[in-house]
């Protein structure tokens, strides 16, 4: 027995939602619905908890071996309990070009953290390019994006998070 | 500007216009009931006469591809949307699924229905989150209007058209990689041949296109292959949406004729806008970071596919990036070379190895550390990667490899001095001001 996941509700609720899923896909390719399904788990529980990946392993009849090499391949999947804000800063080159570098030192003090490390509060990343290159410098707080940004913008929407 | 109907972008300025309302009002899922009335082959046809080649990198005849699925056989034939939009420098796809997702679904209704498929996948990134979410709504009322779902506009025709969102891998818009990451996979781009269009998702022939190709393919049925193919050049039909960012006055998407030059880009009033004030053009990446980079003096070329590989690069995914006088060109070498080092996906040596090797020796050389082997020691490197020229002699299993290999080689090739700049000096030379090497930035 593993410990449980999910309470009954967060259960009923992954249940229904991945059999929605599985209807997309052929009955003898489950393991396929991995990435919808660890979307969904990371959607209920906020991350991937390794109790949860044993689940969804389960579910879809793959090894609980092959889903965590899927979990750790993809930067959007927390494997580990993120912050409650994960801002992600694109530093590519086009937003470099419109200042991303000194967008990223400014949240790094301000928030005390380097990119890469997180708090109870905050994860902050660098990150690869957001495909909003014409409207850098750009992050995104949760999935949640944000573009051309200036330190002011970025101060603002920091301090707005409840 | 030169002249060009658009076909993309037209309805972007409606208000309303991600919504099937708004799409049909300007005519949308008329070229989808003109395509059930022919047969798949003339369909097909039709868009091997246009010239629309691929929007997402390799710039490959989409008519072409498809005549590469077998007929018949008794395999599902799928489609896999290539929405993973990750190329540096390239946010057009973001607007078509933001602005107007029916296009993109009638194309891909069209082309399901040209291909004798059943099962579409739409591979959207992960970050995408917003526009995800204007496609699932769209394909929803999709099904409510009898489009997707058992029959298509009356027309006995199952199709099943699902989104899957991404996770953070570049690697996942090469096109293996996408089908590997669709089938529950870490994203491990597959050795071609067989291509997927013979074997491609769960073992079955797979048709990977762009965003922006198949948005293209109603027009094509709508108004006729050889309509689109003379809004064209000779060899790439169509227009070209072009992502224009960095350092000029109007960074955005447009919409041009494939005529356009970089030059016109950067400086028409209708587009770019010229460069900022008191500066000006040191060198443009003209189809994502993977494109060799052009100096200045070769900004006089059409934004077409032939144009640009006479010079030597590519058309890419249409991300054209300008850098001016007042940056660091080795900066921004380097800061491509850690994206490379960063999404590669290891199964190859040469690239797992020399893309964090190029990376370390980047910095080296921009922090001050550089020593006079260092550039041949970097163009060892790259070469071991891919050799360069011509494009496409990459010695691994995907084209990241040579992606990661081309700016290096091109970057060095035009500005060589200011690499042996940083290294005579032991410092850079744009570091004086703080935040300088990229030009001072704007935020
Ligand atoms: C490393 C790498 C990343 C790629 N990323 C994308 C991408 O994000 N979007 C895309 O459409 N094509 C991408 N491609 C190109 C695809 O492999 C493929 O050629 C394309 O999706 C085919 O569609 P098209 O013929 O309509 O362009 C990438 C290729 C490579 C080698
Ligand atoms: S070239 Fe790089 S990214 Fe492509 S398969 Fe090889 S290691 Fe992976
Ligand atoms: S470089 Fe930041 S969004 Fe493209």
């Amino acid at each position: 027995m593993t410990s449980a996941p999910f309470s009954p509700e967060e259960r009923a609720r992954f249940d229904l939602e991945l059999d929605k899923i599985l209807t997309h896909f052929p009955a003898d390719r489950k393991g396929a619905a991995m990435l919808p399904a660890l979307h969904l788990l990371q959607s209920i529980k906020g991350w991937v908890a390794p109790e949860g990946l044993r689940y969804v392993a389960e579910k879809l009849e793959v090894s609980k071996e092959r889903a965590f090499e899927v979990a750790t391949f993809y930067t959007l999947f927390h494997t580990e309990k993120p912050g409650k804000y994960v801002i992600d800063v694109c530093t590519n080159l086009s937003c470099s070009l419109w200042g991303a570098e000194k967008l990223l030192a400014h949240l790094e003090k301000k928030l005390q953290l380097r990119a890469g490390e997180s708090s109870e509060r905050w994860t902050l990343r660098e990150t690869e390019c957001l495909a909003s290159c014409g409207t850098a410098p750009c992050l995104q707080v949760n999935l949640q994006h944000h573009e051309s940004l200036t330190l002011a913008r970025v101060d603002e929407i920091i301090e707005r998070l409840p | 500007m030169i002249p060009v109907e658009k076909v993309i972008t037209r309805n972007w300025g409606t208000p309303q216009s991600h919504t099937l309302e708004s799409y049909r009002r300007s005519g949308g899922y008329r070229a989808l009931k003109k395509a059930l009335e022919m047969t798949p082959e003339q369909v097909t046809n039709e868009v091997k006469k246009s010239n629309l080649r691929g929007r997402g990198g390799a710039g490959f005849y989409t008519g072409l591809k498809w005549s590469f699925v077998p007929k018949g056989g008794p395999k599902p034939k799928y489609i896999a949307v290539n929405a993973d939009e990750s190329e540096p420098g390239t946010f057009k796809d973001r607007y078509i699924l933001e602005k107007d997702p029916h296009m993109l679904l009638e194309g891909i209704a069209i082309s399901a229905y040209a291909l004798n498929c059943h099962q579409v996948y739409i591979y959207t990134r992960g970050e995408f989150k917003m526009q995800a979410d204007v496609v699932d709504v769209a394909i929803a009322e999709a099904y409510r209007e009898g489009i997707f779902g058992p029959r298509m506009l009356g027309k006995e025709y199952p199709l099943d058209v699902y989104q899957v969102r991404g996770a953070g891998a570049y690697i996942c818009g090469e096109e293996t990689g996408l089908i590997e990451s669709l089938e529950g996979k870490k994203g491990w781009p597959r050795l071609k041949p067989p291509f997927p269009a013979v074997v491609g998702l769960f073992g079955s022939p797979t048709v990977v296109n762009n965003v922006e190709t198949l948005a293209n393919v109603p027009a094509i049925i709508e108004r006729g292959g050889e309509w689109f193919a003379a809004l064209g050049t000779e060899k790439s039909g169509g227009t070209r949406l072009i992502c224009l960012s960095g350092s000029v006055n109007r960074p955005g998407v447009y919409e041009v004729s494939m005529k356009t030059t970089v030059r016109d880009l950067i400086y028409d009033a209708e587009l770019g806008q010229g460069m900022p004030p008191g500066r000006t053009v040191k060198a443009v990446i003209p189809g994502g970071t993977s494109a060799p980079v052009l100096a200045a003096d070769e900004i006089d070329v059409e934004l077409e596919f032939e144009a640009l590989k006479a010079k030597n690069t590519m058309a890419g995914s249409g991300g054209v990036i300008v850098m001016d006088d007042s940056t660091c060109v080795v900066r921004c070498l380097w800061r491509i070379a850690r994206f490379y080092a960063e999404e590669s996906c290891g199964q190859c040596t040469p690239c797992r190895e020399g893309t964090p090797w190029q990376a370390r020796i980047l910095r080296r050389i921009e922090e001050g550390n550089g020593e006079a082997s260092d550039v041949e020691i970097l163009l060892n490197v790259a070469t071991a990667i891919a050799p360069f020229p011509p494009i496409g002699l990459g010695n691994t299993i995907c084209a990241l490899g040579d992606a990661a290999a081309l700016p290096v080689h091109s970057f060095v090739q035009k500005f060589r001095p200011e690499f042996e700049r940083h290294i005579e000096l032991g410092r850079c030379p744009f570091s004086e001001r703080p935040w300088g090497h990229f030009g001072g930035g704007r935020a």
